[in-house]
């Protein structure tokens, strides 16, 4: 396998430098949490800080960065492809949030 | 395996097609689990989200970070072994890479054990599946849920770790069973990321 040999060659350094990385991301999270900002505002930080965490979690710790681009493109195309998919029940989710199945028809 | 060996009483077949993107099988089927996983969690969260907007009288239980900072730790730190162990057992060393497995393990038990506790405490303040004596019983339902759904998960990844950490010291499996257990615990550890802000910290009682 192309990755195995990457994986031999780098050493353990690397992946404590992400391990601290992905600490310090969670600490901030952490920090936002006692900000005194609105929920919104902390939802959206807090959500930026995770997909970053994430990203550097599935590219080093996953190693999808060791692996083929065309493997590396698959993976993000189809995981968006597939959050996008997930969307068509939004409007759903909204007339249950606000209990008036089409008020706006009737 | 020669194109003869391919061929069956003069019917020629198609040569054999590697795996696709050159990565092994049971990888890629790993993957795409992952990916499928990926869709039952954020439909959690979304609509966790859903119901924490449509609320007006969304509960703010947690008191203190301390717990949820100490099993992030744990599971961020499982991640850690797990990576070693992987990349000794891609280096041939079986009882290091057997050690570092088991003790990935024990870090997943330990985080188990702590969500278990928490949970506990919970249920002891009077939180239930659909009342609570803070607010909206809808609390009660999602978070066990989406808690509930994530230790699964765990609870599945160590008993994937030890199966195949006992079979791989044993011969049966080797580095590349390794690497697609590693795959799944760093996406067990993935979503602890998102439930962690939106569960719990977007919770807090300041």
């Amino acid at each position: 396998m192309a990755t195995i040999e990457t994986h031999k060659s780098s050493g353990i350094g690397k992946d404590l430098v992400v391990y601290i990385c992905l600490l310090v991301l969670a600490g901030v999270q952490f920090m936002i949490a006692y900000q005194n900002i609105s929920a919104s505002q902390m939802f959206v930080r807090m959500l930026a800080v995770a997909c970053i965490e994430a990203g550097i979690a599935v590219l080093f710790f996953m190693h999808l960065w060791s692996e083929k681009r065309a493997f590396l493109a698959f993976v993000i195309v189809f995981t968006i492809s597939v959050l996008l998919g997930m969307q068509y029940g939004w409007t759903d989710s909204t007339r249950m949030v606000t209990g008036a199945p089409f008020s706006e028809v009737q | 395996m020669s194109q003869a060996d391919l061929t069956m009483e003069g019917h020629s077949t198609a040569p054999m097609v590697g795996p696709i993107f050159s990565i092994p099988t049971k990888k890629f089927a790993m993957w795409l689990f992952i990916i499928a996983d990926t869709m039952t969690f954020a439909a959690c969260l979304v609509a966790y989200g859903f119901l924490r907007n449509g609320s007006p009288n969304w509960p703010r239980p947690f008191h203190s970070i301390t717990n949820v900072a100490v099993m992030t730790l744990v599971l961020l730190t499982s991640s850690l072994t797990m990576l070693i162990g992987l990349r000794a057992a891609h280096a041939g060393d079986k009882p290091r890479a057997f050690r570092w497995v088991m003790i990935t393990a024990l870090l997943g038990i330990v985080f188990a054990a702590l969500h278990i506790r928490e949970w506990l405490g919970l249920i002891d303040e009077g939180m239930r599946l659909f009342k609570n004596p803070w607010g909206t019983g809808l609390f009660g339902a999602s978070f066990f849920t989406i808690t509930g759904l994530h230790l699964t998960h765990v609870v599945s990844g160590i008993v994937a770790l030890l199966a195949v950490g006992v079979r791989y010291k044993s011969g049966r499996y080797n580095a590349d069973d390794i690497e697609v257990l590693g795959l799944y615990w760093h996406f067990v550890d993935l979503v602890w990321m998102f439930v962690v802000p939106f569960v719990y910290l977007l919770n807090l009682s300041h």
